[in-house]
């Protein structure tokens, strides 16, 4: 296609929240109504620069709380404006009634989430708690393992808002990932603008006739086929997040799939987990690899939709599954990523032995000793041919 | 200022059919507030969570001719913020015809301005945000129920404030939201009431007129909450200015003007005359509570000295 033949790729060596301020440079949404926090605060900083330096058209509101910011996004896109926000942990804790207006309302919004540990107690690192507080808020959620995919996923994060109408969220791990140094490739401008492409709203305040907006559906089935319909937009989440995927794919050489496999092919043994940890997870895969072991690693990048058909398929042929959450969200039972597998496996019939960790709370060092001890559980399991067992009592990584 | 009969001919924002009571000050409060806009300005409005916004668009019914948004209830500010900032980078990027001229409105009740969403209306505020915040002032949560606010009067009943042997209904004073709107040093702030129309429409003209950030508190009556006949509104209204528990004026660009009547120059109405026409301050008027009524005429007058002097006539 003529995008991808006429695309320049630059290479850079910047962090995560570097390479998302870049991408909103070259998008230039109509709005950005922001408060800061740490660790997202780089990016609204280097942003007012680019406002300040008239780089960008696009109007920055400053708000006075992170509730206001996501009011003022959802203001912005009714009124007809590519709207965009940027948040962590307390941020999006604070926003969250708004979180649901902004999809029951189908505003096509882009929300960068540097994610970070809930309090209390306080603490400023990162981990998937504020994730999975907004985990049920109607947003599709992509989750970047590196400051390249934060590029790449704030890129696409556009076009899929705008298809499903939506809202999307883009998030990448506190400090791990917004604040690390890493070598990445920035397409050129002109390819990023024609890429998401002029947006054009499918209803608003501000263009057309009036408008009636957030209407009181408070009596019979009206509230309730609007949720439907935010379920039929979710369930067509997943085809439209590959489709996009694969054209800036086609444009950048850098294949996008919800599910990311390695070694997958003939793993006896597979951990499961998002974000930055990936990356432990396959250096270590990698060692045992060389020692004969048959692991691999399966990470995910689409958080929702749940790519359940991919999940199971990727873990169809092996003997034992570690799933590895960056998050507790207090069930008593296996942390969030690792209750979404098990379901995916239960539908398709699969009933390999499982355990669930928790690894990396609040920033906790994610050590490759954690990840060299969860192919040994998993070893563990597969020779002691416990066979049928589910084990959805976590293990903690990483504090003794 | 426009005459009534120019008035009438502006075209109805908020038209009839909706569900507010016989005798709301809301409604009033709001067409004299768009009257205000002028006849030809295309408005774009907000409305908190209220018995205003529950009331005008009951699915899939609507009772407003401009375009209208419902958000939720602590923050219509920095929701209609979140327009006129969209309107500004959209027209910016050539997005917008550039004579296309918006008037950007924002409008809450006591609850939703003066507690819930005082943050997001100072936010709005110091933030410079071109804009109109009206505040329709009922003096409690009329919505869910007549809970008491942080505007409700002292000694007035409410359902949170209850009158008993012990407690004579609520304790604190009302929260000055006015001269608190006023220290934000914004483009224009008034005070107007529900039965002083031309007052009303003046201020709401001068508002919109304004370049920048605007703010209205203006007093509605309610029938239900303030224990009144629903064709006495207008008159408890009038009552409310002409006692001084609700003085008119106006803070424009800085310069603080009294437009009371020019009937009260010739001295103030008791306070008993307003508070006595409504049965929320109906165990006021018992025996034992003498001291309160000294106290409510007490705080009218501490409060319209501090008036007259912060205009300058003291």
């Amino acid at each position: 296609m003529s995008l991808a033949a006429n695309a320049k790729q630059t290479a850079i060596a910047a962090t995560g929240n570097a390479f998302v301020t870049e991408a909103f440079r070259q998008i230039e949404p109509d709005a950005l109504c922001a408060y800061p926090i740490t660790p997202q605060t780089t990016i609204v900083e280097k942003f007012a620069q680019l406002v300040a330096d008239g780089e960008v058209a696009t109007e920055y509101v400053c708000t006075e709380s992170e509730h206001s910011a996501m009011t003022a996004t959802v203001g912005a896109a009714a009124a007809g404006a590519r709207a965009y926000t940027v948040t962590a942990a307390q941020g999006l804790a604070h926003m969250w009634e708004e979180l649901y207006i902004a999809s029951g309302l189908r505003l096509p919004i882009v929300m960068i989430n540097v994610n970070r540990a809930l309090s209390a107690p306080i603490n400023i690192h990162g981990d998937h708690s504020d994730i999975m507080g907004a985990r049920d808020t109607c947003w599709v959620i992509i989750i970047a393992e590196s400051p390249q995919e934060a590029y790449d996923n704030t890129i696409i994060a556009t076009p899929v808002a705008e298809d499903l109408l939506l809202p999307v969220m883009s998030s990448l791990d506190g400090f791990i990932t917004s604040h690390s140094i890493m070598r990445g490739d920035v397409v050129d401008d002109a390819t990023v603008k024609a890429f998401v492409g002029e947006y054009t709203p499918c209803d608003d305040l501000m263009i057309g006739s009036p408008r009636t907006l957030g209407a009181f559906a408070n009596l019979g089935p009206t509230y309730m086929k609007v949720k439907k319909a935010q379920r039929d937009a979710m369930d067509r989440g997943l085809a439209s997040i590959k489709r996009v995927g694969d054209e800036w794919a086609s444009i950048t050489g850098r294949s996008f799939d919800h599910v990311e496999t390695w070694g997958m092919e003939d793993a006896e043994r597979a951990i499961v987990v998002m974000g930055s940890a990936a990356g432990n997870a396959r250096a270590v895969a990698r060692r045992l690899r060389a020692e004969g072991e048959k692991v691999g690693v399966v990470k995910v990048r689409t958080y929702r939709p749940f790519p359940v058909a991919d999940i199971a398929a990727a873990l169809a042929n092996v003997d034992a599954i570690a799933v590895l959450d960056r998050a507790e969200t207090f069930s008593a039972q296996a942390g969030p990523l690792a209750l979404d597998v098990m379901s995916a496996l239960y539908d398709a019939g699969i009933n390999t032995p499982l355990r669930t960790y928790i690894y990396g709370l609040g920033g906790n060092d994610v050590k490759l000793e954690q990840m060299y001890q969860v192919f040994t559980d998993l070893k563990a399991v597969t020779t002691d041919d416990v066979s049928g067992v589910v084990n959805s009592t976590p293990r903690y990584l990483g504090i003794g | 200022m426009t005459t009534i009969k120019e008035l009438s001919l502006v075209p109805e924002r908020l038209v009839g059919g909706h569900r507010l009571c016989g005798g709301c000050g809301a409604s009033i409060a709001v067409r004299q507030v768009m009257m205000g806009a002028g006849p030809d300005a295309d408005v774009v409005c907000g409305v908190a969570t209220s018995c205003l916004q529950v009331s005008t668009t009951i699915y899939p019914y609507s009772s407003w001719t401009c375009s209208y948004m419902h958000n939720a209830f602590e923050n219509v500010a920095a929701n209609i913020a979140g327009v006129e900032a969209a309107y500004k980078g959209m027209k910016r990027a050539g997005k917008i015809d550039p004579d296309r001229e918006l008037k950007f409105l924002a409008i809450g009740g006591d609850g939703g301005t003066y507690d819930i969403g005082l943050q997001a209306l100072s936010g709005a505020a110091e933030r410079g945000h071109n804009m109109v915040y009206v505040c329709y002032d009922n003096g409690a949560y009329m919505n869910t129920g007549i809970q008491r606010s942080s505007a409700t009067p002292k000694g007035s009943w409410a359902t949170t404030s209850e009158v008993g042997v012990v407690r004579p209904g609520k304790s604190s004073p009302r929260k000055d939201l006015t001269s608190i709107m006023a220290a934000h040093h914004i483009p224009y702030v008034a005070q107007a009431a529900v039965g002083y129309w031309k007052d009303l429409v003046a201020k709401a003209e001068k508002a919109f007129a304004a370049d920048g950030f605007a703010f209205l508190n203006i007093l509605a009556p309610c029938p239900r909450g303030w224990r009144h006949d629903l064709d006495q509104s207008l008159v408890i209204g009038r009552l409310a200015v002409d006692t001084g528990f609700w003085p008119l004026f106006e803070v424009d660009q800085g310069e603080w003007n009294l437009t009371m009547p020019a009937k009260t120059k010739k001295g103030l109405k008791p306070v008993e005359e307003f508070l006595a026409a409504q049965g929320r301050f109906d165990h006021l008027f018992k025996p034992g509570n003498e001291h309160l009524l000294v106290e409510a005429q007490q705080d009218v007058d501490d409060y319209y000295s501090y008036l007259k002097k912060r205009c300058g006539l003291e």
